[in-house]
C-alpha cells in the first residue's frame, strides 16, 4: 500500500470515527424535489471563481459550472480519487511518459444561455487560467507551471502537454475553482465578465441575487448528467454571524453549512436536535496564516519577521483554540498528516515551533533589540468574518504583545480585504489563509513562494533561492527526494526568513439536518460543492 | 445717546438676587429631581471609572487567561471571563472609555455643530436659512442607525469614523431645535436694540442669541449622550466600530454572540452596562430638561 493510499485510508476512518455513531451509510434512493437552503459566511467578491479563491464564492456559484474531471462526490477524502464531470468514461492515463493526457469530451453538454459546450471551452478556459494575457489576474496560475501547452485537436477532444511528467496534474485539474466557461463568453464579453454574470453548464442555473442576502438557483433541465440533480433548487442564504448561522439550522431555516462550525456550536445543535442533526468532521486542507506586508520598510528585516512568528505559541494554541474556532493542528507548509508534511519532530526546530516559549520569546525580544525594533509598532488587517479569523487574530495580537510589540487590529469586509489585500497592498500585516481543494502539497505550497499569484506578501523577485526549491520539488520525480526539498523550503519560507507565519489548520465540523442526503465531507470546503448529488430525504 | 449696556443691567440682577449656599442648591435638587440625581450618579461612576480604570480594575484588559476560557463569575473573577478568559470586569471599565469619548465627543461636537448652525439659520434667515434648512431636511430624513451605517460604510471601520457617522445625524437634530428657539429670539426688541447700536452679526449672535438658545441646545446634549453611547455599541455589535482588542461594550456583545449559550455572564454584563450607562444618561438629560424648561418648571 502507497503512502497516499495510507493517508486516503487514515482520512477516511479518521472522518468514520469523527462520525461517530452514524455508522456506516445504507445505499438509499434518491428522493427527487424541494429547494436546498444554506448558509455561506461571506458574499462573493465576485462571481468569477477562476479569480477567487473564498468559499463565498465556492459555496453560491460552484453549483452553476461543470468542471473537466472533479473529486468523486462519494469518495472525497481521496487525494487520488477522480471521475468525469464533462469529460467522457474513465479519467485518462497519461501517454508520452506522463507528459501528455487527452480528453474525450461529452457531446450535447449545453450552457445556461443554450450554446454547446466544445473542446475550444475547455481550451479557452484553462489558457484564461494557466497563461492568462497580461493584466489579467489568476491566482491560480502558479499551480500550472508544469503545463506546456492546451490544444484542441477537434471539438471533442483536448490534450494537455505538459513540460515535466508529475502526479500533481490531475489534482490540479480537478480544482473547483477551475469551472469551465464559454470561449464565446470570454472572447465577446472580456475576462472580466464573469465577475458579474454566470453562464455554466452547471446542475442549477443562477435565479437571482440579492446582496447581503442570499443567491438563487433553479434546476438546469438540460443538466448533461441524466437523471440529476434530485434538487429543484438551492438557496444560499448570506450570514456573517455565526450566532445567526448556527439558530438558522436550528430553527431549520437552513438545512446545513458547508464551511464548518467550531466544537461549541456544534454541541449545541447536537444537544437541541439530537437525531435531526447529522455530524460529519474531518481535517482540513486549509491554514490560517499572517502575512507580513514586504514592500512596508517596518517588514523588511528578516530579524523582525522571525520575531513575530517566535512569539507565537501554536502548540499551546493549538489547545486552547480549538476549544473557541475552527483551528486545532499545528504544521508547517503542507497538509498535516500527508506524507509529504512535516511531522513534529521537524517542525520543533522552526523558529516559533519550539517547544521552550519563554526562550522563544527571549530571542524574539533579542532580534528585535538587535533590529532597532523593540518598540515596534503596526496594523494587524483582517478579514471581518468571525471564524477564525477575528479569532486567531486577536489571539495573534495577544501573542505579539508578550514580546513588547503594540498592534491594533482593522478589520475590513471581504471585498475590501481582498482588495487591500491583492491591489492596494494598503497593510503592515495581514491575516491571510491558504486553504486549497484536493489535498496535493506539491501545488498547494506554491503559495509560499513570492512569485505565486496568491502569495500577498510582496516579496516578488527577492527571495530566488526559495523559488529555485519549489521548482526543483515540483520536477522532483521521487517522492523522497520531494519530502526532502519540502523541508528545505519550509526552513527558509517559514524560519530562516520567515516570509510569512503559519498559524494552526483548520479542523472541519459540519453539522446538518438530518434530512440532507448525499453529501459527504471533503477535506476542503470548496469540493464537493456541484450539489447534483444532493437530496433531501423529506 | 445711549449708554445704558446690558451687561451692567445684568450685573445689577447678580446683585439683587440672593445666592443659595451649594450645599442646598444640591439638596433641593435631589428632592425635586431624585431620579436626575440618580442618573448623575450612575454618569459620575462611570467617569471615575473611566478616569480610574488602571487603579479600580482587578486585571489588564488585555490579557488573556487560557486556562480559565469561558469562566463563569467567581471571586478571582467577579463578573467571569470572556473567550480568551479575558476579565469581564475590568474589561468593562476599561470599555467606559470608549463609551465615554464617543459620547462625550459625539454629543458635544454635534450639539455644537448645530447649535452654530441652527442659530445662524436663524439669524441670518432668507436664502440661507431656506437652502441650509432643506440640506438638513435631506439628513433628517434618514433614521439615525440608516445614516450612521452609511457613514461608516462608506469612511470603513474603526473609531474615528464611528464618530464621524454618529455627529453626522446629530448635528441637523440640534440645529432644527435651536433655531426654532433663536428664530423666536431674533425678534425680541433686545436684539434689534443691538442691531440699532451697530453691533457685529457675531457679537450679535454670540453674546445675545447662543446665552438664550442654551437650554435647548443643553437638553440636546444630554440627550445625544446617551444616544452617542447606544450608537456606537450598536456600530461596535455590527463590526463596524472599534476593533479588538481594544475594550468596548458593543464589541464585547458581538463577540458574545457565539458563546452566550453556555455563558450566559459573558452577553449579560455588557448589556447591563451599556442599558445602565444609556439609563443614566437619559435620566440626567430629563432633569436638565426639566430644570431649564420654564414650563417644566412651573409644575
Amino acid at each position: 500500500m502507497s503512502k497516499y493510499a495510507r493517508f486516503a485510508l487514515a482520512l477516511a476512518v479518521g472522518t468514520g470515527l469523527a462520525m461517530g455513531a452514524t455508522g456506516p451509510a445504507k445505499a438509499e434512493t434518491p428522493k427527487k424535489g424541494g429547494t436546498l437552503s444554506y448558509i455561506v459566511a461571506a458574499e462573493a467578491p465576485s462571481y468569477d471563481l477562476h479569480k477567487e479563491s473564498t468559499f463565498a464564492a465556492v459555496h453560491p456559484i460552484r453549483p452553476f459550472y461543470s468542471l473537466l474531471i472533479r473529486v468523486n462526490p462519494e469518495n472525497p477524502q481521496s487525494p487520488t480519487d477522480f471521475q468525469c464531470d464533462i469529460c467522457v468514461g474513465e479519467v485518462p492515463k497519461p501517454t508520452d511518459g506522463g507528459k501528455t493526457y487527452t480528453f474525450k469530451i461529452k457531446k450535447g453538454v449545453k450552457f445556461h444561455d443554450g450554446q454547446v459546450m466544445t473542446a475550444h471551452d475547455v481550451v479557452a478556459t484553462y489558457n484564461k487560467i494557466a497563461f492568462p494575457p497580461e493584466g489579467v489576474a489568476s491566482v491560480r496560475k502558479a499551480f500550472f507551471k508544469m503545463l506546456d501547452s492546451v490544444t484542441a485537436p477537434d471539438d471533442e477532444t483536448v490534450v494537455f502537454k505538459l513540460k515535466f511528467a508529475t502526479g500533481s496534474f490531475l489534482p490540479v485539474l480537478a480544482n473547483p475553482m477551475s469551472p469551465i466557461y464559454s470561449a464565446k463568453d470570454l472572447k465577446e464579453h472580456g475576462y472580466d465578465w464573469h465577475e458579474k454574470n454566470v453562464n455554466g453548464t452547471g446542475a442549477f442555473k443562477f435565479k437571482e441575487a440579492v446582496a447581503g442576502s442570499h443567491v438563487d438557483g433553479v434546476k438546469f433541465e438540460d443538466f448533461h448528467m441524466q437523471g440529476k440533480p434530485y434538487l429543484d433548487g438551492f438557496r444560499a442564504l448570506i450570514s456573517r454571524k455565526m450566532a445567526i448561522r448556527v439558530q438558522a439550522i436550528r430553527g431549520d431555516r437552513a438545512a446545513i453549512e458547508f464551511r464548518g462550525f467550531p466544537p461549541k456550536q456544534r454541541d449545541d445543535l447536537v444537544k437541541a436536535l439530537g437525531k435531526d442533526i447529522t455530524v460529519q468532521e474531518s481535517d482540513w486542507n486549509c491554514v490560517l496564516l499572517y502575512t507580513p506586508n514586504h514592500g512596508r520598510p517596518i517588514m523588511q528585516d528578516p530579524r523582525v519577521r522571525q520575531a513575530l512568528t517566535l512569539a507565537v505559541d501554536r502548540w499551546g494554541g493549538s489547545q486552547h483554540l480549538s476549544r473557541i474556532a475552527i483551528v486545532k493542528t499545528v504544521g508547517g507548509i503542507g497538509f498535516p498528516g500527508h506524507p509529504l508534511s512535516a511531522t513534529k519532530a521537524e517542525l520543533v526546530p522552526l523558529k516559533g515551533y519550539g517547544t521552550d516559549l519563554k526562550a522563544a520569546r527571549a530571542e524574539a525580544k533579542k532580534l528585535l533589540a538587535e533590529a532597532g525594533k523593540s518598540d515596534l509598532k503596526f496594523e494587524l488587517m483582517n478579514r471581518g468574518t468571525d471564524q477564525p479569523y477575528k479569532i486567531v487574530g486577536t489571539w495573534l495580537i495577544g501573542q505579539w504583545r508578550q514580546i513588547g510589540l503594540e498592534v491594533t487590529q482593522r478589520v475590513e469586509p471581504t471585498k475590501t480585504f481582498y482588495n487591500e489585500l491583492r491591489n492596494t497592498k494598503n497593510f503592515d500585516v495581514s491575516l491571510d489563509f491558504n486553504c486549497q481543494s484536493v489535498v496535493n502539497p506539491l501545488v498547494d505550497t506554491s503559495k509560499f513562494v513570492g512569485s505565486a499569484g496568491n502569495n500577498y506578501a510582496n516579496f516578488k523577485g527577492q527571495d530566488q533561492q526559495l523559488e529555485e526549491i519549489y521548482e526543483q520539488m515540483l520536477q522532483a520525480p521521487e517522492e523522497a527526494k520531494q519530502r526532502e526539498l519540502m523541508r528545505v523550503m519550509e526552513k527558509r519560507a517559514l524560519s530562516d526568513q520567515a516570509h510569512m507565519g503559519v498559524t494552526l489548520w483548520w479542523y472541519k465540523i459540519n453539522p446538518h439536518r438530518s434530512y440532507v442526503k448525499g453529501w459527504k465531507i471533503a477535506p476542503s470546503h470548496y469540493l464537493n460543492q456541484s450539489l447534483d448529488q444532493v437530496w433531501l430525504d423529506k | 445717546m445711549v449708554t445704558v449696556s446690558e451687561i451692567q443691567t445684568e450685573a445689577q440682577f447678580e446683585e439683587v438676587a440672593p445666592k443659595k449656599p451649594w450645599s442646598q442648591v444640591a439638596l433641593e435638587l435631589c428632592r425635586k429631581q431624585p431620579l436626575g440625581v440618580f442618573g448623575l450618579a450612575i454618569v459620575f461612576v462611570m467617569i471615575i471609572a473611566a478616569i480610574l480604570a488602571e487603579l479600580v480594575s482587578p486585571n489588564d484588559p488585555l490579557q488573556e487567561h487560557f486556562d480559565a476560557m469561558l469562566a463563569a463569575p467567581s471571586a478571582e473573577y467577579l463578573l467571569g471571563t470572556d473567550e480568551f478568559g479575558r476579565d469581564i470586569l475590568t474589561r468593562l471599565i476599561y470599555g467606559s472609555r470608549t463609551a465615554l469619548l464617543v459620547g462625550f465627543v459625539c454629543a458635544i461636537v454635534g450639539a455644537t455643530g448645530g447649535l452654530v448652525l441652527g442659530v445662524a439659520s436663524a439669524y441670518f434667515g432668507g436664502l440661507f436659512d431656506l437652502i441650509l434648512q432643506r440640506i438638513l431636511d435631506v439628513f433628517m430624513a434618514f433614521p439615525l442607525i440608516i445614516l450612521a451605517l452609511a457613514v461608516v460604510a462608506t469612511l470603513g471601520p474603526g473609531i474615528e469614523n464611528v464618530m464621524i457617522a454618529i455627529i453626522l445625524p446629530f448635528v441637523p437634530q440640534c440645529a432644527r431645535v435651536v433655531r426654532s428657539n433663536a428664530l423666536a429670539i431674533r425678534e425680541i426688541p433686545y436684539v434689534d436694540a443691538a442691531r440699532a447700536l451697530g453691533f457685529s452679526d457675531a457679537r450679535i449672535i454670540l453674546r445675545h442669541m447662543v446665552p438664550n438658545v442654551m437650554a435647548p441646545y443643553l437638553i440636546m446634549l444630554t440627550t445625544f449622550l446617551g444616544q452617542a453611547i447606544l450608537l456606537e455599541a450598536s456600530l461596535s455589535f455590527l463590526g463596524l466600530g472599534v476593533q479588538d482588542p481594544t475594550p468596548a461594550w458593543g464589541l464585547m456583545l458581538s463577540n458574545a454572540s457565539e458563546f452566550f449559550e453556555g455563558a450566559p455572564w459573558v452577553a449579560v454584563y455588557p448589556g447591563v452596562a451599556i442599558s445602565l450607562s444609556v439609563f443614566g444618561f437619559n435620566l440626567f438629560g430629563d432633569s436638565v430638561r426639566d430644570v431649564l424648561d420654564p414650563k417644566m418648571r412651573s409644575r
